[in-house]
């Protein structure tokens, strides 16, 4: 999907919507999907992946000339381990609260797809400056569709952003009535569907668009590149 | 008893960690297409959850947790902060022998299921089956129980869930939304139905 011969600029934007991670190419929704019960969490996973992204990134672009094919997929476990171990201790230095929210996973982050998928597809043929920009290009993806979901989920689910209370509950003499569901695991199956949903038609409306002034067929991608 | 029977229905039921936890859900979204499929990757990560969930239990209670290299006069040494590399470790390993020992002895079953097994490695639900192990510091037997119940959950739920891709093949869905939206859609309705699961007590 990603040429050598793309712009950097290109590389950088393109996964943020074009090729997002989670949406389009429904890589590490598990994450995704469990720490956006309220936005804080999902600031800090997003914050942690994009760091391990960017470091595994440029560390296995550096390494890729000297790693042969057939240890590849352990030697990038190992690096994505480490710089995994390091969030970790870090976050159970200086955000100790939200670190017992997120319990298991941060270290779930080792087999985030997104990172491993990567590292697989882009770190290991491109120099580290191009993988370091791609990685927060998919970073920022991931950051946005997250910030989406976990924003979504606490104000509907608690009437709350970052634990500020923004829509009066009725409990405390306001009109809004929490929708407990938000809080609940389904919920969060249904916002990235409805996103993924959107965001599909939108990207085949665009596609339509383009293959209609260019007098072309239209293409036949109504199926999803499903993995 | 009681006990057991309540742990393995929890791990299995209530907190089943496709539905409640969202583990494993790149493997559960893309080889959910056929119930066969889905049938050999659930046998699958049910074996290795069974297995390494104890297994990383033994390393993480006499390797890992703090004043475990006592014996060695060491008993400041904590090594905990390893766990993750180490149970990482501990299932690719495990995933790796279990290929050979089946491709040597039970090719049938090797064919059946092997080409599932190396995805298993990069599967969420294993590693988080064993942190939340370690998490809640289950004893040997839980961790036991608990890998069954958790692996047999999964299993389950990728089962139901390919069943029903399966019948909306044909559907008549909008354009946008078929494939992955659908799916996710799907996958929202059946954790919902698993919810239904919470505050179940067994006499």
């Amino acid at each position: 999907m990603t040429t050598p011969s793309l712009p950097p600029v290109r590389v950088l934007l393109d996964p943020i919507v074009r090729e997002n991670p989670i949406t389009l190419q429904v890589l590490g929704v598990c994450s995704a999907l469990a720490v956006t019960r309220t936005l804080a969490t999902a600031l800090v996973m997003s914050a942690s992946v994009t760091a391990v992204l960017i470091g595994s990134s440029v560390a296995i672009s550096l390494l890729r000339n000297d790693v042969p094919r057939s240890v590849r997929l352990i030697i990038e476990i190992t690096v994505i381990a480490t710089l995994v171990i390091v969030v970790d201790q870090v976050l159970q230095a200086f955000f100790w609260e939200l670190s017992r929210d997120l319990s298991v996973f941060v270290g779930l982050i080792i087999t985030n797809c997104v990172i491993l998928g990567r590292a697989e597809t882009f770190s290991m043929h491109n120099p580290p400056g191009r993988s370091a920009l791609d990685a927060l290009g998919n970073g920022l993806g991931y950051t946005w569709i997250l910030l989406g979901v976990g924003g979504i989920r606490e104000l509907l689910g608690s009437g709350a952003l970052l634990g500020q209370p923004i829509l009066p509950l009725v409990e405390d003499g306001g009109w809004f009535q929490p929708i407990a569901l938000m809080l609940r695991p389904p919920s969060a199956f249904f916002l990235i569907g409805v996103l993924i949903w959107c965001l599909r038609s939108a990207s085949l409306a665009r596609a339509r668009s383009r293959s209609l002034t260019a007098n072309a067929p239209l293409p036949a991608s109504t199926g999803s590149p499903t993995r | 008893m009681s006990e057991t029977l309540d742990l393995f229905v929890q791990a299995a039921l209530t907190e089943n960690l496709a539905l409640a936890f969202f583990l494993g859900m790149c493997m559960f979204l893309a080889v959910s297409k056929t119930v066969e499929m889905a049938f050999g990757f659930g046998v699958a990560v049910f074996t290795i959850q069974t297995i390494s969930v104890p297994l990383n239990q033994l390393i993480g209670h006499f390797l890992l947790q703090p004043g475990a290299w006592a014996w060695l006069g060491l008993p400041d040494a904590d090594l905990s902060f390893l766990r993750l590399i180490a149970f990482v470790g501990v299932i690719a390993a495990f995933v790796q022998i279990l290929e050979m020992v089946l491709d040597r002895y039970f090719p049938a079953l090797s064919a059946a299921f092997g080409v599932y097994l190396p995805l298993v490695t990069v599967n969420c639900a294993i590693l988080g089956g064993s942190l939340f192990m370690a998490e809640r510091q289950y004893s040997f037997a839980e961790s036991f129980v608990y890998g069954a119940g958790s692996g047999f959950g999964w299993a389950v739920a990728i089962c139901l869930l390919a069943a029903i891709r399966e019948r909306l093949e044909y559907s008549d869905s909008p354009e946008g939304l078929r494939g992955m939206g659908l799916t996710f859609l799907v996958v929202g309705i059946v954790s919902l139905a698993f919810l239904g699961f919470v505050g179940i007590e067994l006499p």
